[in-house]
């Protein structure tokens, strides 16, 4: 198991966004995370890379306490993590965005550094703009930038915090079909995400999270087609009516 | 005209802008350096130091320079038994503190204007607070940074005038022993608010150059 979050608890101000969730993802699994805006998944996602700490419950990603205090940091070395804004370096080149976590994390030399960061970006084609900065590239080759910077770093586990939802429609293909490819790879994915269209085609689970649990933890087939709750079927209903 | 006596001055002048110019040497570094650290302990939000930062800075923002150059010199004076301050030293204290106090309120809005996804993507990266500091967030505050800074600056050229108050032998005081002797007060204010503005008019370029090109790059968008 990479990743196992149990009995998470986690407020803002007195508001309780988390209220004990439970979730386990597989190595080589991919899960995609689905719910309303506020229901709580991204805090989830966020308290999993230590982003934001925990009230209660415990955490373990791949085999790091993330629950503990004086180890919670040294899960970034086991987790990637792509964000909705991108979050892409704005002074530094593609490559740069690559390289540098690799040079100042892994300690590797610049050359070790820049074959390891092309290699990242031609996974996700776009080796031809390596020197390109941030605002000369397009929303949907900054995020796939942003997904080579993270698996350059070769995590155990990426993480998606809605890696489309910033994009204009016509750009949202090109990052789920990378998204995608990483799947088929076997890369251990926890996907945030509103794309109802690739929670069905890719995930090997998919859960959804309400009011802060998680309500319901299947396989998309039985979630789209057979959901057991009636607070999953009031989603999809709205969700997929549009 | 009085202007043989003048150039037979020249020599006078020439001190006056040097001790001028030295003193904003000096100053233009502790102050960049005093005004980082401050926006640094306060943007770090280290319990009871970032209070006093900011107490520092409501105090130094809110008084006169004139009333601290007097402060730091005469109250050395009365504390020490050794006789005190120097002139320079006491001066330039007085100036690195008043200017810090901004400077460090320019770095601040720098460090601010960097938005927060970008620390997080850095720290879920694994790097360190350090590495985060140098690598991300210090670089994209140049271009924020660098306009107003240089403003600050000449703000600065002008306010080492005060320091003739305690005896400091800048231009303005050299001004006032040539006029004793040579009279002439509006001819040689005029000299000396042109060697001022040798001075100060470099870093006006500065802000302007920073300015636009900050401009023509554009907003950065992350």
């Amino acid at each position: 198991m990479i990743i196992d979050v149990k009995q998470v608890r986690k407020s803002f101000a007195g508001t309780e966004v988390l209220r004990g969730v439970d979730l386990a993802v597989d190595k080589g699994e991919a899960v995609v995370v689905i719910g309303a805006s506020g229901s709580g998944k991204s805090t989830l996602l966020r308290t999993i890379n230590n982003l934001e700490s925990i009230d209660g419950g415990k955490i373990w990603v791949d085999g790091v306490p993330v629950h503990e205090p004086h180890s919670a940091h040294l899960v970034h070395r086991h987790v990637g993590m792509v964000f909705q804004q991108f979050n892409l370096f704005p002074h530094l080149t593609a490559l740069k965005n690559v390289t540098l976590a690799l040079r100042r994390v892994k300690k590797l030399r610049t050359p070790e550094a820049e074959e390891l960061g092309m290699a990242a970006l031609q996974r996700v084609g776009l080796g031809e703009k390596a020197k390109s900065y941030p605002s000369q590239l397009s929303g949907g080759q900054q995020q796939r930038i942003a997904i080579g910077r993270a698996i350059a770093m070769e995590p155990a586990v990426m993480l998606f915090d809605e890696a489309t939802s910033a994009l204009d429609p016509e750009l949202v293909g090109e990052v789920t079909r990378v998204m995608r490819q990483l799947a088929e790879e076997g890369m251990t994915m926890l996907v945030v995400t509103h794309e109802m269209g690739f929670a069905r085609e890719t995930a090997d689970r998919v859960v959804f999270v309400d009011g802060g649990v998680v309500v319901e933890d299947a396989p998309p087939e039985q979630i789209f087609t057979h959901p057991q709750h009636a607070r999953t079927q009031r989603f999809l209903q709205r969700t997929l009516a549009g | 005209m009085n202007l043989d006596a003048l150039w037979e001055s020249r020599r006078l002048f020439e001190l006056g802008f040097l001790f001028t110019l030295r003193l904003t040497v000096i100053t233009v570094v502790t102050s960049t350096v005093l005004g980082l650290l401050v926006a640094l302990v306060r943007i770090s939000r280290v319990p009871v130091l970032s209070q006093l930062m900011r107490v520092y800075l409501e105090v130094f923002r809110g008084s006169p320079l004139l009333i601290q150059i007097l402060f730091v010199y005469f109250g050395a004076a009365f504390l020490s038994t050794s006789g005190g301050l120097s002139v320079l030293t006491a001066v330039t204290i007085a100036l690195t503190l008043y200017q810090g106090a901004y400077i460090s309120e320019v770095f601040r809005a720098g460090f601010e204007s960097v938005p927060p996804g970008q620390r997080e993507a850095a720290r879920a990266l694994g790097m360190s607070r350090f590495a985060i500091m140098v690598d991300v967030i210090t670089p994209q505050t140049f271009t924020v940074v660098l306009a107003p800074l240089f403003g600050q600056y000449i703000s600065l050229v002008k306010s080492t005038a005060l320091a003739s108050v305690i005896g400091y032998a800048d231009l303005v005081r050299q001004a006032q022993g040539i006029i004793d002797r040579i009279g002439s007060p509006f001819l040689v204010y005029s000299v000396v608010a042109l060697l001022y503005f040798v001075i100060s008019f470099p870093m006006s370029l500065g802000a302007r150059y920073f300015e636009t090109r900050t401009s023509r790059r554009g907003p950065v968008t992350a």
